[in-house]
């Protein structure tokens, strides 16, 4: 090892992001400094930027640059349907099927008394309130088909029963497979067939 | 090679053996060696290859050989019917279990629907005088080898309680939240509960049907005290009214994990609990073969059979049954023995192992009759 010390402290950083491990961050690291004015440089000013603007959507949890996400601030984004999702990688994979064209509902968890995660914690209260205030006719509960995935779909349809039509992403969401990892094709088929509950 | 059997087993710092190998074929396996030479380890290896904690319930850490404690690793060749499955089974140094079928990451539920293994060990001389949950594991494995979902339901349901008991202990009082827990705590109990009656009704037939040595047993499903409500929709109505009594006691009073297992030894219509040590390992050998046999006839192959000590506390009448029970059905049994002259009858029809132990190291020689 004759690299300095930043340099070893950008592939500790590195090796901590998801998919990485110490030999591909010694990969991407050397990879970056050769590339410096293509990729290097760009990316060091993107994520200062980045650094600065990324936050949650007021309205629906997702990520974006602006207090409201360009979801949730599109008109046509407004027909009538929520759809429901655990995590912000969720809506992004739905998103990329471009199946769905309503808009979204980040719950930032699921429901899960021995973590010490309540309904608080969770933009639960949240969502009951914009089910009145955006004339929703439907709540599509794209929930993991895990215990706590399936805790937080009753809770939810609990609370929002009698307000609006509930409905489920159909059967063909492998058990515990979650949102993020199917293909698109699978999520496409599995919004197309969903089921009312 | 039977149609369900392993073959090449490999164990690597897995308790006492630091590597060892066993080329088996589709035969019985004998292994015999003194007391502590490490033979009821190479058993728990092989019990690993199905879902849950192997035959003694350890923690994969227990497992590690010591003093070194670096992790373990088994792997061996599985014919499951027509099917021929590499299997690896790791644990690193201080990380869980981790299952591999043919080189693809797969759950531990996944090697219930390719292997069905059933054992019967020391410690199970006392099943039927001990408490409840020994009987009821007993039982979900044998639901398990006939409904490999069984093992899902069992997880679902026991997350779920896990959950609602910390509400309960919390005293968390939202009724949404106990009633979301409630529901998949009623639609996976449900599930349980029918699971494991269709299973006694398996073993009932199998054992009607068949000409054995051992004796009946009459296996009664008991709810419990508080009783087992038959459908989910009763369960969930169940679990909610009993709310305030599951509050003062922390945790739920109801349910299938309440659940016990009655045995009687027919012939004397004398419940199992009061029948000699000799009738009852009698009795629970003659559960495990009919098991087998069912097996046979539903899975399509007898399961791996595990056999600890079986040789003690049965004559040499029933030894020579036993063994002529286990050849006839094409089992691969795995069995121990301090010594090989307890297995004399099996001649040819068994392959052996000599297990012997040399400063906490076992050594393993396999050799024919
Ligand atoms: N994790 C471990 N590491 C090393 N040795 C172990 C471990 N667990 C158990 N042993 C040793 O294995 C031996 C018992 O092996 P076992 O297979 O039960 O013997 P037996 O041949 O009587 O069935 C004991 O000597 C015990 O100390
Ligand atoms: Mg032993
Ligand atoms: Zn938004």
């Amino acid at each position: 090892m004759n690299s300095t010390r930043d340099i070893d402290a950008l592939i500790d950083l590195m090796a901590k992001l998801p998919g990485l491990g110490p030999r591909s961050a010694r990969r991407a690291v050397l990879h970056l400094i050769r590339k410096r004015a293509l990729l290097l440089t760009p990316l060091a000013d993107l994520m200062q930027s980045v650094a600065v603007t990324a936050r949650e959507c007021l309205n629906c949890g997702n990520i974006g640059t602006s207090d409201v996400c360009d979801i949730c601030a599109s008109h046509k984004r407004g027909n009538g349907l929520i759809c429901v999702v655990e995590d912000v990688a969720d809506l992004w994979a739905m998103e990329r099927a471009g199946v769905f064209k309503g808009r979204y509902h980040v719950l930032g968890g699921t429901l899960s008394a021995l973590d010490a995660i309540g309904p608080e914690d969770l933009r639960i209260p949240k969502l009951v309130d914009r089910v009145a205030s955006e004339d929703i006719t439907e709540v599509i509960l794209a929930l993991n088909a895990t215990v706590d995935g399936q805790t937080t779909a009753h809770y939810i349809a609990d609370q929002l029963d009698g307000r609006t039509l509930l409905t489920t992403l159909a059967q063909g969401v492998p058990i515990g497979g979650e949102l993020d990892y199917l293909d698109d094709g699978t999520i496409t088929a599995a919004l197309n067939a969903r089921k009312s509950i | 090679m039977a149609s369900l059997a392993l073959s090449e087993l490999k164990l690597s710092h897995f308790r006492s053996h630091k590597h060892a190998r066993i080329d088996a074929d589709g035969r019985p396996v004998v292994l015999y060696g003194p007391n502590g030479a490490g033979k009821t380890n190479i058993l728990e290896a092989v019990s690993l290859f199905s879902p849950g904690r192997g035959l003694r319930h350890a923690s994969a850490a227990d497992m590690a050989r010591r003093p070194e404690s670096l992790g373990w690793k088994l792997s061996g060749v599985l014919h499951s019917l027509h099917q021929i499955h590499e299997i690896d089974i790791t644990c690193q140094e201080g990380g869980a279990r981790q299952v591999r079928i043919d080189e693809k990451a797969a759950p531990q539920l996944a090697l219930g629907r390719i292997a069905r293994v059933l054992w019967l060990v020391p410690s199970m001389d006392r099943l039927w005088i001990e408490g409840a949950e020994g009987r009821r594991r007993f039982l979900d494995r044998i639901t398990m080898s006939f409904t490999p979902a069984h093992g899902d339901a069992t997880l679902a349901y026991d997350k779920a309680m896990r959950e609602r008991n910390r509400l309960l202990k919390d005293m968390v009082r939202d009724p949404h939240w106990y009633r979301a827990l409630e529901t998949q705590m009623a639609e996976a109990g449900a599930v349980i509960h029918a699971n494991r009656q269709a299973a006694l009704v398996h073993l009932a037939a199998a054992q009607d049907q068949a000409e054995t040595a051992f004796p009946t047993a009459t296996l009664d499903l008991i709810a419990g005290d508080a009783g087992m409500p038959e459908t989910s929709d009763d369960f969930c109505a169940a679990l909610a009214d009993n709310r305030p009594r599951d509050m003062a006691a922390g945790r739920s009073l109801i349910g299938p994990h309440r659940a016990d297992l009655f045995a009687t030894y027919a012939a004397k219509d004398v419940p199992a609990r009061d029948c000699s040590t000799g009738e009852q390992k009698a009795l629970l050998v003659s559960l495990i073969l009919a098991n087998a046999r069912a097996l046979a006839r539903d899975f399509g192959a007898p399961p791996l059979l595990l056999l600890d000590e079986v040789a003690a506390h049965l004559d040499a009448d029933r030894r020579g049954a036993l063994y002529h029970e286990i050849t006839a059905l094409g089992a691969q049994a795995w069995m121990t023995g301090t010594e090989m002259t307890l297995f004399d009858t099996l001649g040819d029809a068994a392959m052996y192992v000599k297990i012997t132990e040399i400063d906490g190291l076992s050594q393993v020689a396999q050799h024919d009759a």
